[in-house]
């Protein structure tokens, strides 16, 4: 009898743990609670940042890019060694958009060229292989040491009704909602824009009423290169620029299972979902179980979601006629 | 046959035959002169390439040094191989097995330069006899030689660095008896490295009435928010920071966004070096860590590897790290594992010294005042004793501040509660001894 109380007793007390005692605690420092939502919204667009070039080469041409990661490092490590030898923030800009697009036309040329057409799996392959490339290239070129990096991005941290906001991270978020909407109307309402969708819908459909591939592709690899440049700024003036900027995609997996891999919109709502979601889990229900939930955590909320919707919140409907 | 045909045969048949008669002149010329052979497990790429690369320097620069100037040790050449992990564990042990081989008498000592790899190698070590030197980190037990012969930690780990860390922060409060009421929180890499030294933190909570909090960040540590804005909740009197690689330089931009004191944010030995402070700027001064050897290129082993190794260019060893903080860690790691060598080799004759040998040298090194002042190193490092029951060789660890251009050692060598550390390593060990059905030895 002792012992089945002390086992009801514990069950209770677990159950109070999970989902009671979260929720007063969010309701008796909501101050907290609301700074912690703002940390996640913040954080958020940051991983959104990231995820928007997997969703511009996805919409494009169909193809999960694996090297995504290693573009941000490649487009950080040139900007960043250019500063390093005296070249003026705005040209070290111009020239890393620039290298960013010759690796575009490489790209193209050497890897997706030979491989229209081919599966999908193939072009994913290929991928990878443009990310040990880009990774060791860099390396080669740059070194593998820290840089620091600033690009004048202010960082002061101030206090608005007891919540400690960073200036940089505001920042961060207006670059971020700046990029998605003008992605966004690029891609909705410019002849560009329109091509990629047909590419994105078919290959060859697209390349048999005179739409050029190639050009798509390149302008599309480009596009998500300048990403990976603005989105290696943010991460690279956070950390430094180093090698571990390539893990950062890691970050944006779950963002894209949750927003969708072909909505530019969905990168940042599920980025913002992400950010919150982690972080709403890792105070409040992480010291249950030892902490460090928020890499799993934003895996099985986005597992979830695709229990219930495998496009994503703002992805395509997969129809398939049989 | 024609003349043509016959000088074809005849000189086929001298190459085929040339090696047979070659042979034994060749082994014997090795024979003479074997090298000493040091096996490099390291990582110069990667996400933590940024702290691998200049232990790796430095390491390989005190090797190249003691050749070029001394011809060696006590005559025998030296020579190494490099073998990149990228700091994974499953890479680390393919290193290991790659390794272990080599050499014209086998492999002098392993530094895994992680703990993880360290962890692994433990028990091949001791089956290849095959000494395993984690300096300062890897599986803290492993200070008690009776239990792992093979595997040494000296000069300290990490359950002595946290107990010098509490030591610090106790004297700074005006006695450890004040700690109590204070609150400390510990932010660590979350994996076998950063909980490393959990127990102790638990102890001495115990034993000082702190009140603690453990916070863990995923690897590699680019995202740390949540840990940060707990932080902010909890408001500690201290944070102490286990971290690697990119996780140490967001660590100290996060706490400087939470306007944290930075004199009051210590990290370990492997959270205080020039990479974990450059980018976070002027943020970053007052910012602690603990280390076990000086900052700085002053001593005249650094000035002899500026002059042999890289030929009087001061540039060139600028670009090699020279003098940074984690370069010289790897010069202190070579020295204590040369050393351990020509110990060795004052029992056993000036040859290249086994495994074996290696490891009694090691179980025998005696790092006096005087030895490392005839090695150019005086006051750079701290004398060390180790034996066959102290593998840890007492421990000791000092602290330093970032000054924004350079770290200052702001606390000497401080004492690391021996009392109550070696109890503890003593009890791991007898566990691990237990867990594996290993007879200590009698020491």
């Amino acid at each position: 009898m002792f012992r089945q109380n002390g086992s009801f007793a514990k069950t209770m007390e677990v159950l109070n743990a999970i989902f009671v005692l979260p929720f007063v605690d969010m309701f008796t420092e909501p101050v907290f609670f609301a700074e912690v939502v703002v940390g996640g919204l913040l954080t958020g667009v940051m991983y959104s940042l990231v995820a928007l070039g997997f969703v511009l080469i996805f919409k494009a041409s169909g193809v999960f890019n694996f090297a995504q990661g290693a573009m941000v490092l490649f487009a950080a490590l040139t900007l960043v060694g250019l500063m390093e030898k005296g070249v003026p923030v705005w040209l070290a800009l111009i020239i890393a958009a620039g290298v960013m697009v010759i690796v575009a036309v490489v790209i193209e040329k050497l890897v997706l060229r030979p491989l229209v057409n081919q599966p999908d799996i193939i072009l994913f392959m290929a991928t990878i292989g443009i990310t040990f490339f880009l990774e060791g290239f860099g390396e080669t070129v740059w070194g593998s040491d820290i840089h620091r990096l600033d690009v004048g991005i202010p960082d002061a941290t101030f206090e608005i009704g007891g919540m400690l906001l960073n200036e940089f991270d505001i920042w961060a978020a207006a670059i971020g909602a700046a990029m998605v909407a003008f992605l966004a109307l690029f891609f909705r309402y410019t002849v560009i824009g329109r091509a990629l969708r047909a590419v994105a819908d078919d290959h060859q459909a697209a390349l048999s009423v005179g739409i050029p591939l190639k050009t798509i592709w390149i302008v599309v690899w480009s596009v998500a290169g300048f990403v990976g440049l603005v989105a290696g700024i943010m991460w690279g003036t956070k950390s430094g620029v180093q090698f571990s900027l390539s893990l950062i995609a890691l970050k944006a997996l779950p963002v894209l299972i949750l927003g969708g891999f072909t909505s530019i919109p969905g990168a940042i709502v599920g980025g913002l979902i992400i950010g919150v979601g982690e972080k709403v889990a890792e105070i409040y229900w992480g010291p249950l179980i030892g902490g460090a939930i928020e890499n799993w955590f934003a895996y099985m909320l986005a597992l979830a979601f695709l229990l219930f919707r495998p496009q994503g919140l703002f992805g395509e409907k997969i129809i398939e006629r049989v | 046959m024609n003349l043509k045909k016959t000088l074809i045969a005849a000189m086929g048949a001298a190459v085929l035959a040339a090696p047979l008669v070659a042979a034994p002149v060749l082994s014997s010329t090795a024979e003479a002169a074997a090298e000493q052979f040091f096996p490099m497990i390291i990582y110069r790429t990667g996400a933590y390439a940024v702290g691998g690369i200049p232990l790796a320097n430095g390491y390989g620069d005190y090797l190249k040094l003691l050749n070029a100037r001394d011809g060696g040790i006590n005559g025998v050449k030296i020579k190494f191989e490099e073998c990149e992990t990228q700091y994974s564990t499953k890479v680390g042990v393919e290193c290991y097995e790659k390794l272990k081989g080599k050499g014209d008498v086998g492999p002098t000592v392993f530094n895994p330069n992680s703990t993880g790899i360290t962890y692994a190698i433990i028990p091949k070590a001791s089956v290849d006899k095959v000494p395993v030197h984690s300096m300062g980190y890897g599986r803290t037990a492993a200070g008690d030689g009776r239990v792992f012969p093979w595997a040494f930690t000296f000069p300290t780990s990490y359950w002595s660095q946290a107990a010098a860390f509490i030591n610090y922060i106790g004297e700074r409060e005006g006695g450890k008896n004040n700690l109590k009421g204070k609150k400390i929180a510990f932010i660590y890499h979350n994996s076998g490295y950063g909980k490393e030294p959990l127990p102790t933190f638990n102890k001495l909570a115990k034993k000082y009435g702190y009140d603690f909090k453990a916070l863990a960040v995923d690897h590699p540590g680019q995202e740390q928010k949540a840990a940060w804005l707990q932080v902010r909740r909890y408001k500690p009197d201290y944070v102490f920071l286990t971290g690697w690689g990119v996780m140490n330089q967001v660590a100290i931009k996060e706490a400087a966004a939470i306007r944290f004191p930075m004199d009051h944010f210590i990290g370990n030995w492997w959270s205080g070096a020039e990479p974990d402070v450059l980018p976070a700027g002027k943020t970053a001064i007052g910012y602690i860590a603990a280390t076990f050897n000086q900052p700085g290129a002053g001593t005249q082993a650094h000035a002899d590897i500026v002059k042999h190794v890289y030929g009087g260019d001061a540039a060139a060893a600028k670009k090699g790290q020279i003098g940074q903080v984690l370069y010289n860690r790897g010069i202190i790691n070579a020295i204590y594992d040369t050393e351990a060598v020509r110990t060795a080799m004052g029992k056993y004759g000036n040859k290249a010294m086994s495994g074996e040998q290696v490891r009694w040298g090691l179980e025998n090194l005696n790092l006096t005042e005087a030895r490392l002042g005839e090695l150019g190193v005086k006051g750079f490092m701290g004398p060390i004793s180790v034996s066959c029951k102290d593998h840890e060789g007492g421990g000791k660890v000092m602290f330093q501040q970032w000054s924004g251009t350079e770290w200052k050692i702001v606390k000497g060598w401080t004492d690391t509660m021996q009392d109550v550390i070696r109890p503890m390593i003593e009890e791991a060990a007898a566990a691990y001894a237990k867990e594996n059905k290993i007879t200590p030895r009698a020491c």
